[in-house]
Order: structure tokens, then sequence, then C-alpha cells
């Protein structure tokens, strides 16, 4: 499977949906059928281990487990998985990279897989299937998983979308008919929301998932970068800093407190009724929907999303959490392996697993846009378009110890709320998080 | 039969020397020393003089992670963050946990019942209580800003973790409320092994109270007192699951501790070599800590009401 016969490939079909009709489905691509000649015939004997990051919702890990048995059932194979929590699994499978003893398979997050792309089974042959079948991965998950643009050294499952969340009646109140699509339009609506006393709330203490999210979105959307493509660190530019003095701006009309915000924050408060917009994965919504609480239900029939609004530079640039599928070389039964993984991947598997976690996660391939989760519920489309309108991690650079150590180090995240809250100038700020990430890109 | 005697009886002959026997039976005690205090101590301590990264083993780098940690404004915040925090809080355990000790030593009606509920916070589990404390903390939900609101005593809630002072003071009452009682049932079990006739010796030569206290009391209290500061420094000078439950560090880096920075750097982060160095950087502190109470607090003249020299 060369490179050039999926480029070939992709330019015929591309062609043929356009001269047929937009919107074909998947399951009419003619390569389809070659494509499904391809299977890994498991080692006899063979036995499984997967450790995966703990389900956000209980569906995910019941439906996980159904397929799971579904494929034990077919191939005789024993799988044993294991849940840690996600911030657990990383260090994990970094050690178990290293000692080159530990479960066959993990699914893990973020540049997990760019720490040590040597240790992991070459997984082309398994994506190069999946991307024709399914409409092809994302092109964001290339940086995460294919960094020479050639060899895949995982599968990429998919992401936890983040949009933003807010109560559609309080935002008519403030006199927006529509949600705003722009930065400007966001602090506009934020100043209207604070003035009726619906103000919105972002977290801006070391929340892992929620802080991370927006802050990095809010420097992309202006132009600004932590590095450029060299791996040069960059933060300290004039983008950076308008963006810095767009967060001083929008900072006055949030709910007090938001600097020590950890992730449960925003959920907790927004429930409450105590602020009208935030940014979350759909947990809210479903908290809000399955809640016995009256009131809380109310708040569930008012909840609207919408995807982060776009900056100056006039792209989508969300930030998600990504989810990845890794072989390590070390597994005995690398061939099982990967059956397991394209079997988890087929539409049979994968479309009960994406409507049990409820929208949860954004699978990485396109024809997954057409499950019915996204639709049955409008309100749940915005978070279809999460892998779409991503920007990975570590941008503008390539992925490895030094992106992953400056996002845990919340380098982005501090600059924005020592900007935002005024302990800072912007452009101090902007300075300090240069001299910060310089070290971990060890100038 | 003599050829298989002869050995065995120089183990019997050896066994049967007291200094061979007692270093035999030191054996499984040291083993154990060894192999979970001495190897992961000395590792960490390597571990802070190479580059090693989580899941790829590091170079020798000398002293590089120390020289960018002391440039590095996070750690030097982290530092002073820990010093202030240890500093506070041992002060205020110590007052408050010598008051309660007396008190509790006077004979209350049901004071048996008073020192077992007294020990109550030092027996929760410490991720416990801090999930309590987070949302008597909570910005939004807490119990203090909303008692305070309905009394109308204040007009908006209190940030207690979003501003960085109020966040270093509301995480150290949090800390003291749990480490008083350690302070004061220890002391109070000190107390209790002064021998009342002191007190009726001072008593008779017409001491007031603070007398009894300041020339009784205290002196024959100083080992106690020792060793309970020294474990209680020890213990607050490397908490760490109070703050990762409230903070994480934050606002703004204003509550990470030595202990919680070392922790985000190489576990999250991945840079082993550099967590290893802040948790190494810690131990000077700690020694120190322990030198002080040893040396300071352990002396013999003070102890039998003297002045030193």
């Amino acid at each position: 499977m060369s490179d050039i016969k999926r480029r070939n490939f992709l330019k015929a079909t591309a062609g043929v949906a356009a001269g047929a009709a937009l919107g074909t489905g998947s399951a009419l691509f003619p390569a389809s059928a070659a494509a499904q000649q391809v299977t890994f015939t498991p080692e006899k004997g063979a036995k499984l281990r997967v450790l995966r990051w703990s389900r956000f919702v209980q569906g995910d890990i019941d439906q996980y487990m159904v397929n799971v048995k579904k494929f034990s059932a077919k191939y005789g194979i024993e799988v044993r998985v294991d849940n840690e929590g996600w911030e657990d699994v990383r260090p994990k499978a970094a050690v178990a990279a290293n000692v080159g003893a530990g479960p066959d398979i993990i699914l893990s997050t973020n540049d997990d897989a760019n720490l040590y792309p040597d240790k992991l089974v070459d997984v082309t042959d398994v994506c190069t299937y999946l991307d024709k079948k399914y409409g092809g991965f994302y092109p964001v998950c290339d940086p995460y998983l294919r960094p020479d643009g050639k060899k895949w050294i995982g599968v990429p499952l998919g992401v936890a979308g983040v949009c933003l969340v807010y109560r559609d009646s309080h935002m008519k109140a403030a006199g927006f008919d529509k949600f705003p699509r722009d930065t400007d339009g966001l602090l506009k609506l934020c100043k209207a929301l604070k003035e009726k006393g619906t103000p919105s709330g972002f977290a801006l203490g070391n929340a892992t998932g929620d802080a991370n999210t927006w802050c990095n979105w809010l420097v992309w959307a202006f132009g600004g970068a932590l590095v450029d493509k060299s791996n040069k660190v960059v933060i300290d530019s004039p983008e950076t800093v308008k963006a810095l003095e767009y967060a001083k701006e929008l900072y006055p009309t949030f709910a007090p407190g938001t600097l020590s915000w950890l992730d449960p924050n925003n959920n907790k408060a927004f429930l409450d009724g105590q602020i009208s917009l935030t940014n979350n994965g759909i947990s809210i919504y479903y908290a809000a929907k399955n809640s016995a609480d009256p009131k809380v239900k109310e708040i569930a029939a008012d909840i609207q999303h919408a995807n982060m609004p776009i900056g100056p530079i006039g792209r989508p640039t969300e930030f998600q959490l990504f989810f990845n599928q890794l072989i390590f070389k070390y597994t005995k039964y690398p061939k099982a392996a990967k059956e397991y993984l394209r079997f988890m991947m087929e539409a049979d598997q994968m479309n009960p697993w994406v409507e049990a976690s409820i929208g949860y996660v954004t699978p990485a391939l396109r024809a997954y846009e057409k499950n019915p989760i996204w639709t049955s519920d409008p309100k749940n489309t915005p978070y279809r378009d999460s892998m779409k309108n991503m920007v990975p991690s570590g941008y503008a650079g390539k992925m490895g110890y030094a992106s992953a150590g400056a996002l845990a180090d919340f380098i982005v995240v501090n600059m924005v709320a020592e900007a935002a809250s005024g302990s800072k100038t912007p452009k101090e700020a902007a300075e300090r998080a240069q001299k910060r990430a310089e070290r971990y890109y060890k100038v | 039969m003599t050829v298989i005697a002869k050995p065995s009886s120089a183990l019997s002959r050896a066994l049967d020397d007291r200094t061979v026997l007692g270093l035999l039976f030191m054996v499984p005690a040291a083993a154990l020393l060894l192999l979970f205090l001495t190897y992961p101590l000395g590792l960490g301590t390597y571990l802070g003089f190479t580059d090693a990264k989580i899941g790829r083993a590091g170079e020798w780098v000398g002293l590089e992670n120390y020289k960018f940690l002391w440039s590095d404004a996070v750690t030097r915040l982290a530092l002073f963050n820990t010093l202030f925090y240890t500093a506070v809080a041992s002060v205020i355990k110590f007052v408050l946990g010598l008051w309660l000790a007396l008190l509790l030593n006077k004979h209350l009606p049901l004071k048996s019942f008073f020192r077992a509920i007294v020990l109550l916070p030092f027996i929760v589990p410490t991720a416990l209580s801090a999930i309590a404390f987070w949302w008597i903390y909570d910005s939004q939900f807490s119990i203090i800003s909303w008692a305070l609101m309905r009394m109308g005593l204040i007009h908006q809630y209190i940030d207690f973790l979003g501003n960085p002072w109020h966040a270093r003071f509301s995480t150290i009452a949090a800390n003291i409320w749990r480490g008083v009682p350690f302070v004061a049932i220890t002391l109070l079990a000190g107390l209790q092994t002064i021998s009342p006739s002191y007190y009726e010796a001072a008593s008779l030569d017409g001491a007031t109270p603070w007398q009894q206290f300041r020339h009784v009391t205290l002196p024959l209290l100083t080992p106690i007192i020792a060793v309970v500061m020294t474990f209680s420094v020890l213990f607050t000078f490397t908490d760490f699951q109070l703050i990762y439950v409230l903070t994480r560090g934050g606002p703004l880096n204003a509550t990470h501790l030595m202990a919680t920075l070392s922790f985000q750097r190489a576990i999250p982060g991945g840079n082993l070599g550099e967590g290893a160095a802040i948790a190494t950087a810690m131990v000077p502190f700690l020694l120190a800590a322990i030198m002080v109470s040893y040396f300071g607090l352990q002396r013999r003249a003070w102890q039998q009401g003297g002045t030193d020299r």
C-alpha cells in the first residue's frame, strides 16, 4: 500500500464523488470492496491485554465491553481490558514502551505516540484500509500518528470534543438571536451576559482539560503559537499579545473565581444556573438531560452548543483531547492486535459505541459524521465537527517530549491567566511564557 | 560423620556469638530499608543529575537541572510558597496544638470522649477531607460564603482559591485543621508524663499558673515538642494531596509546593530528571529542620530549668 496509490485513489474518488453527487455514503466508494480483503489472521493461541482511559460516560465502557466480547467470540481470543484515569495512562504507557513489557494495546492521549515512535508497531496497513473504507482520517490525525506523512504508528480513535455550552434563553435575553461566529461577537455576548447578571465562566486554574482547550484555542485564534514549524519558540509575538489583550477584556465578564477553577467547576456552576456560557464536552448537557431534578431538566431544554468562534486568523482553531490506539512492539501477537483495532473501528462496532458514548467521542474517520447521534438531537451537531475544526497539540511544530511537557506545565494557561487577571501585562506574560517554553524546547 | 559435623559446628559456634547473631537478626530490617528507602532515595538523587524522561533513560547532565531550577521563576515561587506554607502552618499548629493539649489535660467532663473526637481530622484520609475543603472553598458553592451572605455580612462570595494570597491562606487553614490533632494528642501524651509532684511543689512555692507553665511544663515538654514539631514540619513541607485536590498549584502557581511541582514536572510533564531534582532540593531543607529541632530543643540545661551558656 504505497502512499502514491492512496493519493491516486483519493483523487479518483474525489472526482467520482463530485461528478455523481455530494454526500453519497462511504459504502458506495468503489474501492471499498477491494479494501475489504485486508485481514490480519491472529496468531494461534493469542491473548490480548488492553489498557484504556476510563470512561467519561458510562455508556462508553458498557458498549466497548460488548464489542470486546464480540471480538472474543468471533476469534476465540481472550481480551483483558484495564481502565485507568486518562492522565495516568501516559506515564504507564511510557514506562511500558521503555521496559518492553505491558499491555499489548494502549489507548492513550495527545502526543504520546511521538514520545516513543520506534517502540510502536507500524499499523499503516490497518490505517490505509480504514482510511479507504470510511471516507478518510481527518488531516489533524497526521501530526499525531503519521509524523513522517507515510507510516502510521497508531490508529487514531477520535477526540473528546469541546464546544461552547450556553443557555439559549439567556443569550436571547442579552440581545443575540444567533450565537456569534467570531471572537469579537463572543466578547460582545459575554459583556451583554454579564450586564444581564447571567455571566460566562471559563476555567483559568490548572485544569488539564477545560483550561488547556480554551486557552490554546484563544492564542491560535489570534495567530499566535507556542512554536513555529521548526520548533522554535515564538509565543512572545504581537499576535499572542493581541490574544492576551482580548483575554484581559473578556475576564471581567466571567463569574467570580475562575482563576481557581479546575475541570469540574464550570460543570457545577453551569448546572446550578450560576453561569450561562462555558466551554466543555457534551457532559454538561447529558448530566442535565438525565437529571431527576426538574429544575436541572429545564436547563437541559435551554442548553445549546456552538463551535468555538473563529478569530482574526479566519479559520477554526479548536483544541481537543486526542485519543490514539497504540500497539507496542513487544507484543507477542501483533496480528491479533491489528485485527482487534480493525474490528473495533468497523462500522458494526464503532457506530453503536459512538451512540452509547452519547457523542462524547468524535471519531477520527469522516464516515462517522453520518452517525445518527449527531443529528437525532440537533444539540449534538457541533460536536460532530470537533475533529474537522481542530488544531493539533504542539502547533505549529512537531510533537514530542517538548510539546507534551509544555502542555503539562500549563505554560499557555498560566500565560492567559496572568494576562487576564492583570497580575502581569500581556507583554510580560508572553515574555514569561517564552522563557518557560524555551526550556522545554531547549534553545 | 565427623567430616559433615565440622562445618555445622563452625556454624553453630558462629550462631552462639552474640555479635554475629545480632547482625543476622538485623539483616531483614536492613534489607527492607535498603530496598525500599535507600535505593529509591539514591535513585531519585541520581535521576536529579540526569535528563531522564519517563520511559527514556537519561544521560548525566551534572548540575544543569539545578541551574535551570534556580533560574526558573515557577520553581522559585514554589520554594517561597513551601517555606511560607510550612512556617505559618507549623507555628499555628504548634500554638493551637499546645493549647488544645493543655485544655484536654484538665479534668473535663467527658474527657475521653473529647480526646477521641479531637483525633477525627487526623483519621479522615487527607484526600477526603481535601474534597470537603474543596467544596467549602468553592467559588460558587462555598458554605462559608453562603452563610455570611445570609447573615448579611458580605455582599459577594469570597474568592477563597482564586486570589493568590487568599488561596495560600485557605490551603494553610485546611492544613492546620488536619495537623492540629496530631500535635495536640502527642503533646497531651507528653503532658501526662510530667509528675504532678512538680506542680505541687511549684504551687507550694507560690508559683503562678504562668510560672508553672513556663518553668515546669515547658522545659519538661521540650523533648516531645522537638519530636512532634520535627514531624509536623516534615509533613507540612512535603504536603501534596491537599494542594493537589484543592488547587493543583493554581491560581497562577501561587500554591504550588515543591512536592506538587515535582510531580507535575516529572509525571504528567514527563521530565523525570527535573522532577527528581526538585524533590532532591527539598532534602537540605528537611535536614535543616531536623537539625534545628534536634540540636536546638534537645538541650539538657534548658530542660532542667537552667539557661544555656
